[in-house]
């Protein structure tokens, strides 16, 4: 019995009536967990029931804790009859399994019932009492940390980024299952959610234990989905990557963004070494064990008890030899050893793992991470300088080699992240996608999901082989999701190829990390874009440049990524949502004809796409598309193809040649006109977005560059009959070749109308920006208003005799107008950016087309927007709060240069503030355009640094050396920052937003997963207002109920939030709807950076106004 | 066109231009043209489809809306719609302001089905929407209740809360032996229990007693001397004269009209009980307050209506003593 549950009812209130003749309700509670059920006593006559119940207690197996969901059940005391269900609440109480999350869960929760929607409110308390903490690993998995958001979530450190997990679990659907014909719908609808609140337990489960098998402690970029695959059954499969992540428990060391509850302060791991002296590693408290008991590297598992203990006792022995050290992962055995550390390592090598053991672990793991966070640190400082470098020389070849094996040695070197620790990402390569069609049949047997699992692990190798195409080992930003209908379904993945930095992926591998060293004489910034495939022997017809940055590597005209824009990338001007939208008819068919059909569809769908995403990009000229997602639906009798990413000009690519119209008959003195015409539109719309959207490159003379500049005689032709490709060709090499200019050959009407709908995708309204990234490129003063929603529009098509491009119009005007729709509803907030925009389609009958779109709109302040100019540093504070890296980094660039002012009137003031404090004169108060956005987030701890460090040359580990001495002393101040989180904030309000941060706000603590189901449906659709009326209800509801679950984990917003699915059904006829809808996302507590400084400097709140107005706006 | 439009955000999207069209009790396709009219289209550059699917879907927020703005003190309980403080006291600031126009036409009338169903008439005098007048209309209803049920000085009928059945039965069986007409008529039948009209009618006469200072101040010497001593809180007494006075002298002079005959035990209640409990007088105090007040009277020089004050006063004495408790 590991684990006890306590659950407490208390309260019931706006209950309804359920008794006509008293007006009142005699209500009672049932608490189910597993198979053991306790029930209130009933509260006569009242809708405001006080039950004040004592604890419910369930003595489980923390396998069953991470399963099953607790079901509360709120019900009218009948005497004579049976009692009638008002509603249920189910919770997860996966969020009080591991430490650092939620303690209890209490609050209002709704009251949901699947025919009604919420009927009232429930109070609950519930608490875990988790039994011996330590070896309890067997088949559950408590205490591995589940994050949705993509990125390295804020307060945490990546120690390891150690890859992709993957799982699924399939089952019967109870809608299909005979009972369901006897059985009412909301019994069959509770079925079905509870079934699936299981099966997402199980499923996370699972995936914890694969986590704990590679010594992880935490997923990020958890996506879980669900396949209703009807007939066939229900399939909930989950991917993710596996992390060991560190708390940045301790703010002092690091920017206000991690500054935490005080609570926390107590667990903090070496960070928080009270004694600056003795480098990183401190004495080795028990905690510390704990922290570092998950450590991944299994080559360590038997040094435990060895005579390694002492080295760890001794730290101050550490930093290592100064040549070359090479920490050794069991995957690469043929390295030369540098260290008496390293041998050991090896000699391990050949050892079987053995689990942890826990005490024995000590040593050594600290070691690891001593040595790790001073590699960091050398990283991180030395991305632009060369002190490390030439010992990089030698080891080049070997290193590289020593990544490869490294990723190859995983089944799938794959990562769901989209944003990355500075230095992960070294080169892309491209966009990776593949695409099957499969016929679905009866899941035999549940407990082996083969086949589902084949069919992915086959798609997988796919992705895999692609990226080796493109040079590369690895797959980021990487996705996969299904279209069904019928018995048909599409399998896709896609992702991004990529060359990344060993340093994160493996344990103590590389020190002194010399991959980035091979471009560290280039400004950064334009790394990425550098090519990573032989230029010689390229895996496609591509047209390479030297990089306009650096100009010493060669990068591809154009780029396409399914990741972020990485925070250190020059862009110029700003970026745009850019859309790719298809139909496809196809004839109805069955079974493996349709399968057929649809396969032969695909590839010419893909192409269209492509060629689509390609010339609108040239359109709005630019040249790299970011977070693309193409998305391919099936229907009965058509395939819709819909692709979003956001456009964005790369300082480092080549300035995009325009598009050029050639015409078939050139003797036709009208039709020459007419493309005159057209040629000039095109003209003018490429001109007025180079305006719109701030494009102003700086001008390249022709030898500098040293490679052909598009020249108007140097056009090729895009032919529109060229489309030989396969579904499986990657993306890139479709449509374009050694080419300049692009040239749109008008040789049928269908090419006339692609053209004039490429011109009729009208921008945004002024003040609007949108983009379907996390943050928009170009634009970094967010203020703190925002506005998350989730628009869903239905059209009928309305004959049944369509053409292709009576359907693509359709599918277009209706993607077009609901933007147009957004932009109107939402004018009040101009000038504020649309990010993260997530369209999704779906096909839910023959004539029927809908589209959901979820995004949030943040305000930004205009006056600021106007710099265009952006440099490297201020690119890598963009983002809300910022990694330990990134910030370890500034503090040592800051103290070297010698800075002028800067105009940023807001960061000007904190830093006034900041050295004032810390008694620094104005004169030697050095700042800098670069560096105004980092000064406006961090304050006074930069000063700090600066007196500390002022002497120390960067990059060497000196100058770590002295951070970390600093940051003991930065504690200090910042012990005054961690006051209570959101004692000040509005109480009640929960901020919902898909993006990983909240403008103007530090995030402060992970609270736990959320991941919701919900069954509606209705039999008086009419009454409740039609089909809109219905799925509006419905959606407020949701957003309801995940409120009230965050509020009763005690936090204040939801971040990456992301509605998987909108299921809509209707039977008007019958006047009966059903929608089923999944959501998820990081239930976090936040703190606004007002209230942080002016708890913390005691300044006035005038001094952070010019940054954050409106301090208390909700969302 | 869209067989399913709809928006929904975090925090309920409120535009007040089109609350108010609301609340004014337009439709959706009049709103949409008066919108139109604003130019509002010209401003944004939107689309005629833009606004009509903009107006329709506030509309609908604002219908579901509804039902907690019927109870305002819920709104902020309520999980579903997610609104800051602020917005919530706007919403429910206008859902509750009223045209003047249509409250003069209702001032004065009941609150019955019978007036909501005039509503009609009272829209097309005013000009104001008859959905804009069921809504204010309903709102007074539900202010009204929300009032009625208010402890507090407004209403009367939470006061008679402490009074036992005794008590009523008591002070009626008083009436209808002074004050009916079968009490002064024995021809007719001990049952008729109409209140004796002529009687009623002739007690206001008895407000001299109040109303003519001299006399006032004649009455109130002699119940002075009489008490003098005698009580515990004396001074309050001779200070308050007036007022309770005119408590016994104004509950009959007024009972000529039927809806004070229903207000009679509230008039009882407010006009002496209260005030002498209000002043922790002792019921003997009262008591000898009373019997001498009523006796006085009679030494009143130049009074001509002993028999109408004995009557009345009689009566109106075994009340107050009856009532006089906690």
């Amino acid at each position: 019995m590991p684990g006890k549950l306590k659950v407490k009812i208390v309260a019931g209130r706006h209950l309804p009536v359920m008794d006509r003749a008293s007006d009142l309700t005699d209500a009672f509670v049932e608490v189910k967990f597993g198979n053991t059920t306790f029930k209130t006593d009933v509260c006569l006559k009242s809708l405001n029931p006080q039950w004040n119940s004592e604890w419910f207690k369930f003595e489980v197996d923390d396998e069953d804790l991470q399963d099953e969901p607790l079901q509360i059940t709120v019900l009218d005391h009948d005497t004579y009859s049976a009692n009638d269900a008002i509603g249920k609440v189910y919770i997860d109480i996966d969020p009080l399994l591991y430490s650092e999350a939620a303690t209890v869960i209490s609050g209002w929760f709704p009251i949901y019932d699947t025919i009604h929607g919420i009927r009232g409110e429930i109070n609950v308390v519930v608490k875990v009492d988790l039994f011996n903490d330590l070896n309890r690993f067997r088949q559950s998995s408590c205490g591995v940390k589940f994050f949705c958001t993509t990125s390295i979530p804020k307060c945490y450190r990546a120690v390891i980024i150690h890859g992709f997990v993957e799982e699924l679990v399939v089952n019967e659907d109870p809608e299909y299952q005979w009972i369901d014909r006897i059985r009412t719908p909301r019994a069959s609808n509770e079925a079905r959610q509870r079934l699936i609140s299981l099966m997402s337990g199980e499923l996370q489960r699972k995936i914890g234990l694969k986590v704990l098998e590679m010594r992880g402690n935490a997923v990020v970029g958890y996506l879980q989905c669900f396949d209703l695959e009807g007939e066939s059954g229900l399939v909930v499969r989950a991917i993710g990557t596996a992390c060991t992540l560190d708390k940045l428990s301790s703010p002092a060391a690091f920017l206000p963004a991690c500054s935490s509850p005080s609570k926390e302060m107590k667990e903090i791991p070496f960070n928080e070494d009270p004694n600056p002296n003795t480098h990183s590693s401190g004495p080795s408290t028990p905690l510390k064990n704990q922290t570092y008991s998950f450590s991944p590297s299994k080559s360590y598992s038997r040094q435990s008890s060895s005579s390694d203990t002492d080295l760890s006792l001794t730290p101050k022995t550490a930093p290592y030899p100064q040549g070359p050290r090479i920490y050794l992962s069991p995957s690469s055995p043929s390295l030369p050893c540098g260290s008496l550390h390293l041998k050991k390592s090896c000699l391990l090598l050949s050892e079987s793992s053995l689990p942890p053991h826990p005490s024995s672990l000590v040593s050594p793991v600290l070691r690891k991470s001593v040595s790790f966070s001073e590699e960091l640190f050398l990283a991180a400082s030395g991305m632009g300088s060369g002190s490390a470098g030439k010992e990089g020389g030698p080891f080049k070849a070997l290193l590289r080699q020593q990544t490869q094996s490294a990723l190859e040695q995983r089944e799938f070197p794959f990562f769901t992240l989209t944003a990355f620790p500075p230095g992960f990402l070294v080169h892309v390569g491209g966009v990776v996608s593949a695409r099957s069609v499969k016929l679905l049949d009866r899941i035999h047997n549940p407990d082996e999901p083969e086949t589902r699992d084949a069919w992915w692990a086959e798609i997988r190798q796919e992705i895999k082989s692609h990226a080796k195409a493109l040079g590369c080992h690895a797959v980021v930003g990487y996705s996969e999701s299904t279209s069904i209908c019928e018995e048909v379904c599409i399998l896709s993945a896609s992702g991004t190829a990529a060359v990344l930095n060993p340093r994160f992926l493996q344990d103590g591998t590389v020190e002194g990390c010399l991959e980035p060293r091979l471009e560290e004489n280039l400004p950064a910034g334009c790394g990425f874009c550098h090519i990573p495939y032989d230029e010689l022997n390229m895996p496609f017809p591509a047209h390479l440049t030297y990089c306009n940055n650096c100009r010493k590597q060669k990068v591809p005209d154009v780029l396409f990524t399914t990741i972020d824009l990485p925070v250190d990338a020059t862009v110029i001007g700003k970026g745009c949502l850019i859309q790719a939208r298809l139909c496809r008819l196809k004839k109805k068919a069955q079974a493996e004809a349709n399968a057929t059909a649809i396969s032969n569809l695909l590839p010419f769908m893909e192409y269209e796409v492509h060629t689509q995403l390609m010339n609108k990009l040239k359109l709005k000229a630019m040249n790299a598309l970011f977070g693309l997602r193409i998305q391919i639906t099936v229907g009965e009798n058509m395939l819709m193809g819909l692709a979003s990413a956001t456009g964005v000009y790369l300082a480092a690519l080549p300035t995009p040649g325009g598009i050029q119209i050639a015409g078939k008959t050139p003797n036709d003195g009208s039709y020459e006109q007419h493309i005159s015409h057209m040629q000039k539109k095109i003209n003018d719309t490429i001109a007025k977005n180079k305006e719109l959207y701030e494009i102003n490159p700086p001008e390249i003379s022709e030898e500098i560059i040293g490679s052909p500049i598009p020249e108007p005689r140097q056009r090729s032709r895009l032919l529109r009959s060229q489309s030989e490709s396969s579904d499986e060709v990657t993306e890139l090499d479709l449509s374009h070749g050694k080419k300049d200019a692009f040239v749109l050959e008008i040789d049928d009407t269908d090419a006339m109308e692609d053209v004039h709908s490429l011109l009729t995708d009208v921008p945004p309204p002024s003040g609007f920006y949108s983009c379907n990234t996390e943050i928009m490129p170009g634009i970094n003063n967010w203020t703190s208003e925002i506005q998350m929603f989730t628009s869903v529009r239905v059209i009928r098509l309305s004959s049944l005799n369509l053409t292709n491009q009576a359907l693509n119009k359709n599918f277009n005007d209706l993607c077009e107008n609901l933007l147009k729709s957004l932009y109107f509803k939402l004018r009040s907030m101009i000038p504020c950016c649309l990010c993260h925009v997530n369209f999704t389609v779906s096909l839910p009958e023959d004539e029927l087309i809908q589209v959901t779109v979820t995004a949030v709109a943040i305000t930004f302040d205009k006056n600021q927007a106007l710099q265009t100019t952006k440099t490297h540093a201020e690119k890598l504070l963009q983002r809300a709060s910022t990694d330990n890296e990134e910030l370890l980094q500034f503090p040592l660039e800051l103290c070297s240069d010698s800075l002028p002012s800067h105009p940023f009137p807001p960061a000007k003031e904190h830093l006034e503030s900041a050295s004032s404090n810390s008694g620094i004169p104005a004169a030697q108060r050095a700042t800098s355009v670069d560096y105004s956005s980092f000064a406006d987030r961090c304050s006074s701890w930069i000063e700090l640094i600066k007196l500390k460090a002022q002497t120390i040359r960067r990059g060497s580990i000196k100058t770590t050396v002295t951070v970390e001495k600093a940051s003991p002393m930065g504690e200090g101040n910042f012990r005054n920052r961690s006051a209570p989180p959101c004692a000040n904030s509005t109480v009640g309000v929960v901020k919902m937003t898909p993006l990983s941060f909240i403008p103007g706000a530090k995030i402060t603590k992970y609270l736990g997963i959320i991941n919701m189901f919900f069954i509606r449906e209705t039999t008086s659709l009419r009454e409740e207002g039609g089909v809109s009326g219905f799925l509006h209800a419905f959606i407020a509801e949701v957003f309801a109920m995940v409120r009230a679950h965050v509020a009763a984990l005690g936090g204040n917003a939801v971040v990456s939030y992301i509605m998987k699915q909108c299921v809509f059904m209707e039977n008007p006829n019958k006047n009966q709807a059903q929608c089923l809808i999944n959501v998820s996302g990081d239930a976090v507590v936040f703190v606004r950076e007002s209230e942080l400084e002016v708890v913390s400097t005691q300044q006035p709140a005038a001094n952070c106004q010019p940054s954050c107005p409106g301090g208390e706006v909700t969302t | 066109t869209s067989e399913l439009d709809i928006f929904v955000g975090n925090t309920t999207l409120i535009d007040e231009d089109v609350y108010r069209l609301w609340l004014d009790g337009y439709s959706v396709s009049a709103a949409v043209a008066l919108r139109a009219r604003s130019g509002i289209l010209e401003q944004t550059r939107a689309t005629a489809a833009v606004l009509q699917s903009d107006s329709v879907d506030h509309y609908r927020t604002f219908h579901r809306l509804g039902r907690p703005l019927h109870a305002p003190p819920k709104l902020p309980h309520q999980l579903i719609f997610q609104i800051p403080p602020s917005r919530q006291a706007l919403l429910i600031g206008r859902y509750y302001a009223f045209d003047e126009a249509f409250v003069r036409e209702v001032l004065g009338k009941k609150l019955s089905k019978g007036t909501k169903k005039d509503l009609d008439d009272i829209s097309t005098k005013t000009g104001i929407t008859l959905e804009s007048c069921r809504r204010q209309f309903d709102n007074l209803k539900r202010v009204f209740k929300v009032v009625e049920e208010m402890r507090g000085s407004l209403t009367g009928r939470k006061k008679l809360q402490y009074l036992s059945f005794g008590d009523f039965a008591f002070c009626a069986e008083l009436m209808i032996q002074n004050w009916t007409l079968g009490a002064v008529d024995s021809q007719l039948d001990d049952m008729h229990v109409d209140l004796d009209k002529e009687f009623l009618q002739d007690v206001k006469e008895l407000k001299v007693l109040v109303a003519d200072k001299d006399r006032l101040d004649l009455h109130k010497g002699l119940v002075c001397t009489a008490l003098r001593g005698k009580l515990g809180v004396f001074s309050e007494m001779e200070a308050n004269f007036k007022n309770l006075s005119r408590g016994p002298v104004n509950v009959a002079a007024t009972l000529t009209h039927n809806k004070d005959v229903r207000d009679l035990f509230v008039d009882l209640v407010e006009k002496f009980v209260e005030p002498c409990r209000s002043d922790h007088r002792p019921l003997n105090d009262v008591r000898l307050f009373l019997n001498h007040y009523s006796a006085s009277v009679h030494s009143l020089y130049g009074f001509r209506h002993q028999a109408l004050w004995d009557r009345s006063m009689g009566t109106l004495r075994g009340c107050f003593l009856r009532l006089y408790h906690d």
